[in-house]
């Protein structure tokens, strides 16, 4: 197969925009705060249009791996330049692009160095999109990587309430996370009979059961993929909030600062997802057919717990936060699925929640901006000061509840309709779907009684007098975050068609994983 | 075979331009009035740059194969790449620090300072180049005597005058044992050249050479501060003018590691699997306790005193897999630690000059005081804790791979395990300047401009020789094909 490439190098355009963004943003002068903010939106804006651009360039009846770009860096390792999309990481390009350029409008009222906080949220947004567009094992950590420590900053500095425990919290939780994860990613490499990090030649390899060699550990002989799957899967699925490894979600997205939250819910959790898949699933299928049933009853686990939490939270922030690790388990419900429907819609439930978390954690800052508190028995009635925020957050509740007509239910209905179709290959699955089903219900109570207690009833004027609306940014924001729920809703082909193209190969190796671990 | 004249001059031009400069300085510090003695530092600076410009060509003639390596002065020093590089990362650490010394308040200006410290560069330049029992010890008691002085340079100072006696009572105690662990080796063999040795201890009795071999070691270890050798390192690395500290923490490891990794390799080739097992226990316990006992730390030298220790462990990684990938990258290691770790200690002197303190707590509120000094500090201390995009990730991720490739993969998961335990304390320094607030944050901060080069120089080093990866690799890969 030959790989299409593109004269415009596209995809390291938008990586690096932002990071050189970050590195330019420095260089103004320090008093100049409103420059500053005006710099730092041209370049996520900027970025943004490059992302959309190339998410309608890609050539969807083509499929396959776009936009290529390749050149040497370590060659004598195996370690590459070598960046491309496929229909399962473009969404996600496209996900965090968005999620930076509202990120940075909601952000525009933070007095306290901006100059910082937008040039650790462009560095943050950087490594994000790395790790989805990287084809070479290292270059994957090496954004991977790049993507923790300006989250600590961004917490530390700019967070609320219990803000440097909850930093560190979360920088060591997934930290210990992806360097295990990066061991085993060595490990592949010297077991590989080709010495190379570049990941389509170690998906070749795996394809042919390179991976499912037997190696001797501590006397005891194993298969390769069997060992290393459940460290890399589970190393990754640490940033994917997994139960139960998900104690760093709702402290670390509650303390953090509202951009903080919405980057962290809305796409660093899906790094770990993506990571987990593109590393775990698809480089070790045969571990993945082993183990992933035993993985996905902890995303059960994780799926009723969360929304059960959430039910009884009192801080409107650590509802949102748990809420994300009931939807990021749906993702790995969708992987486990094994079919093309089932990570169609885990894809795509990776998107439609990054949209979701990160237009909740928006309005909740808003809200909490004006109210300082998000104690839902403190709040109340701001539903009138501002509607917009109020809409943007109905909306993503409906999307948080699988409403019928957004995103959200497009994605989680494939999940379940996945599973469901994978019932002929083992008699778990129905089960999966069974006990996972209560808590779509659950989601719906959560999300109620928060809209409920936050924006409807009467606003208590004595201890709010001076409740307005939104800024135009912040409305902007909303919009620019709550057509894609609609988009998607009601045309879910303008994303499902790509994710399909994406995940078809990655079917493909477990079907023939199932199939040779049966011989 | 006859060598020239020329060839044996050529084979420490260097060191000659080295002596050269420092007879000039004499003169010159004799001459210069007492109000412009600052200048002295220029004058070191022109030295030293001089003798880089000899060393860079000299190493790309051998690069280049323009020139083949060779042994001079009747088998005591060797001309080769290694060598060279050696005295390239000699050399570079010796411009920054009198970079950073040229404004340090406490360091009187003098021509002795200079002169000492071009001294030790000489003595560093001729370890990585012996390759003989006698010049090597030579050459580690001139950098020895030189460094101790130079420590205990603050004569006032009752700190620094006690790190200056520490580290000469450990040095001499520990080169002691050295110098009779090569008596050993002599009295075995009868020989003093390492490619004689390596041939004569083959018919050897293991527990004889294993013997020689430790309290050889023992001064080898002194000189990286490898645990149990280290306990000199955080009392002498507070004790000292810091910019003596930033030299002391890595040229003179680098020398260290130079001899160390030379005399391994070429004398005591025969011996390897013993080696190889020591050198994985040392890496493992000096950097488990190096980052340990950084943590509780207060002070930012003795932070990074430990943190260096921690360091020193990596690069015993690199040597401890025995392979060419892995001498390739602890040499690799040690390039990029003298960029990274003379830029946090040129923060550390900058903020002694403002503060008069050495204490973490005293750099709070530092992002807002001098922003560009405290991301100047955040990039060194990422790049000591191996985050991308800094290059030292790239020095982690090689020594990493080569300890399981050649089978050590415990020794890559402590090692991983350590880079957790170490991102920990370098982010409680961040945190000091980023979160912590500080009543005097609206007072700036007066960077001189010789401490601004070294400022730039390192930090975009370590930003930039991530693209630049591989020919660095390839030159100490080449290093590495010297031994």
């Amino acid at each position: 197969m030959t790989i299409p490439s593109v004269s415009i190098p596209i995809l390291s355009f938008i990586v690096f925009t932002p990071l050189v963004g970050a590195l330019l943003l420095l260089l103004i002068p320090r008093h100049q705060k409103e420059a500053a903010r005006v710099f730092a939106a041209t370049v996520s804006g900027f970025t943004l249009l490059l992302a959309l651009w190339a998410f309608l360039a890609y050539d969807r009846a083509a499929g396959g791996y776009q936009f290529v770009e390749r050149m040497s860096w370590l060659p004598e390792l195996g370690i590459h330049y070598y960046v491309g999309v496929d229909g399962v990481s473009l969404p996600l390009v496209l996900l965090s692009a968005l999620v930076l350029f509202t990120g940075v409008l909601v952000s525009w009222n933070i007095e306290d160095r901006p100059h910082e906080l937008f040039a650790f949220m462009l560095l943050l947004a950087s490594g994000i999109t790395g790790v989805f567009v990287a084809q070479n094992l290292v270059l994957l950590f090496f954004f991977y990587e790049i993507a923790i420590f300006p989250k600590y900053f961004l917490i530390a500095i700019w967070g609320s309430t219990r803000k440097e425990y909850a930093a560190m919290k979360l920088v060591l939780y997934t930290l210990v996370g992806s360097i295990i994860a990066l061991v085993g990613a060595l490990a592949l490499y010297f077991v590989s009979p080709v010495r190379t990090f570049d990941m389509d030649v170690l998906r070749e390899l795996a394809a042919r059961g390179a991976f499912a060699q037997t190696v001797e550990v501590f006397g005891q002989v194993v298969r390769f993929d069997y060992l290393w799957f459940l460290p890399v899967f589970l190393g990754f699925a640490v940033t994917a909030g997994l139960w139960p490894f998900h104690n760093w979600v709702p402290d670390g997205h509650s303390a953090a600062p509202t951009a903080g939250s919405m980057f962290l819910a809305g796409v660093v959790m899906k790094v770990g997802a993506y990571s987990a898949l593109r590393v775990g699933i698809e480089l070790l299928p045969g571990g993945a057919v082993y183990w992933l049933p035993v993985v996905v009853f902890l995303a059960v686990v994780a799926a009723l717990y969360s929304a059960a939490i959430s039910l009884v939270q009192e801080d409107l922030k650590y509802v949102i936060a748990f809420s994300s690790i009931g939807h990021m388990a749906f993702v790995t419900i969708g992987f486990a699925a094994m079919n093309v429907t089932g990570l169609t819609g885990a894809v795509l439930q990776m998107f439609s929640h990054g949209v979701m978390a990160a237009i909740l954690f928006a309005t909740v800052g808003m809200v909490y901006d004006q109210a300082h508190t998000r104690y839902l028995a403190h709040l109340g009635g701001f539903a009138r000061a501002m509607p917009m925020a109020t809409l943007g957050f109905i909306l993503g509740g409906l999307v948080a509840m699988g409403m019928p007509g957004f995103s959200g239910f497009v994605a989680e209905f494939q999940v379940f309709a996945g599973i469901w179709a994978a019932r002929d290959t083992a008699w778990w699955y129905p089960w999966v779907a069974i006990l996972a089903a209560p808590s779509i219900a659950l989601s719906a109570a959560y999300i109620l009684r928060a809209l409920q207690a936050t924006f409807f009833g009467e606003l208590d004027r004595w201890r709010y007098p001076h409740v307005g609306d939104v800024t135009a940014l912040d409305k902007v924001a909303i919009v620019t975050l709550a057509v894609w729920f609609v988009l998607i809703g009601v045309f879910p082909r303008i994303m499902t068609d790509m994710i399909q193209t994406g995940v078809e190969p990655i079917v493909a190796l477990l079907q023939g994983a199932m199939v040779a671990s049966i011989r | 075979m006859e060598l020239s004249w020329w060839a044996h001059l050529w084979s420490v031009l260097p060191e000659i331009v080295l002596v050269l400069a420092a007879a000039l300085m004499m003169a010159v510090d004799a001459w210069l009035p007492e109000g412009r003695k600052r200048e002295l530092g220029y004058w070191a600076i022109g030295g030293l740059a001089a003798a880089l410009t000899v060393t860079a060509v000299q190493a790309a003639q051998l690069a280049g194969g323009i020139a083949v390596p060779y042994e001079a002065f009747g088998g005591s020093v060797r001309a080769d790449l290694a060598a060279m590089l050696f005295r390239v990362i000699f050399l570079l650490a010796g411009i920054l620090t009198v970079a950073i010394s040229m404004d340090f308040r406490p360091l009187r200006q003098s021509g002795e300072y200079y002169i000492l410290l071009l001294i030790s560069v000489l003595g560093m330049g001729l370890m990585g180049a012996a390759v003989n029992l006698v010049m090597l010890y030579l050459a580690l008691e001139t950098v020895g005597i030189a460094l101790y002085l130079l420590a205990g340079y603050l004569r006032d100072t009752p700190r620094s005058a006690e790190a200056g006696l520490k580290y000469f009572l450990f040095g001499v105690f520990s080169s002691t044992i050295m110098l009779y662990g090569l008596a050993l080796i002599y009295g075995f063999t009868g020989e003093i050249a390492y490619a004689r040795i390596a041939q004569a201890l083959a018919g050897l009795p293991a527990p004889a050479v294993m013997a020689a071999l430790l309290l050889i070691l023992v001064g080898f270890g002194f000189k990286v501060s490898a645990v149990p050798f280290h306990f000199w390192t955080p009392d002498v690395y507070e004790g000292a003018p810091t910019p003596v500290t930033a030299f002391i923490s890595v040229a003179s490891k680098a020398a260290g590691f130079a001899v160390l990794i030379r005399a391994m390799i070429e004398a005591f080739p025969t011996a390897q699997a013993n080696w190889v097992a020591i050198m994985a226990a040392l890496a493992f316990v000096t950097m488990t306790v190096g980052n340990l006992l950084a943590i509780p730390q207060r002070n930012l030298k003795r932070l990074l005193a430990y943190s260096s220790i921690a360091q020193a462990g990596y690069i015993l990684i690199g040597i401890a897999a025995a392979s060419p990938l892995g001498v390739a990258a602890s040499i690799f290691y040690l390039g990029i630690y003298t960029l990274m770790n003379i830029a946090a200690f040129a923060v550390a002197v900058i903020m002694t000059n403002v503060t008069g303190s050495e204490e973490i707590r005293d750099l709070a509120g530092l992002s807002r005081r001098s922003p560009g000094l405290a991301l100047a500090m955040l990039a060194a201390l990422l790049s000591l804790g191996g985050i991308p995009p800094l290059v030292g990730f790239f020095a982690k991720l090689l020594v990493f791979a080569a300890a399981i490739e050649s089978g050590l993969l415990w020794l890559a998961i402590a090692g991983v395990l350590n880079a957790m335990v170490a991102f920990y304390y370098y982010i409680m320094v961040a945190r000091a300047m980023y979160v912590d607030r500080s009543p005097e944050e609206e007072k700036p901060v007066w960077i001189s401009r010789p401490a601004r080069f070294t400022l730039w120089f390192t930090v975009a080093g370590v930003l930039l020789l991530t693209v630049l990866v591989y020919p660095l690799y390839l030159l100490a890969q080449m290093a590495a094909q010297a031994f």
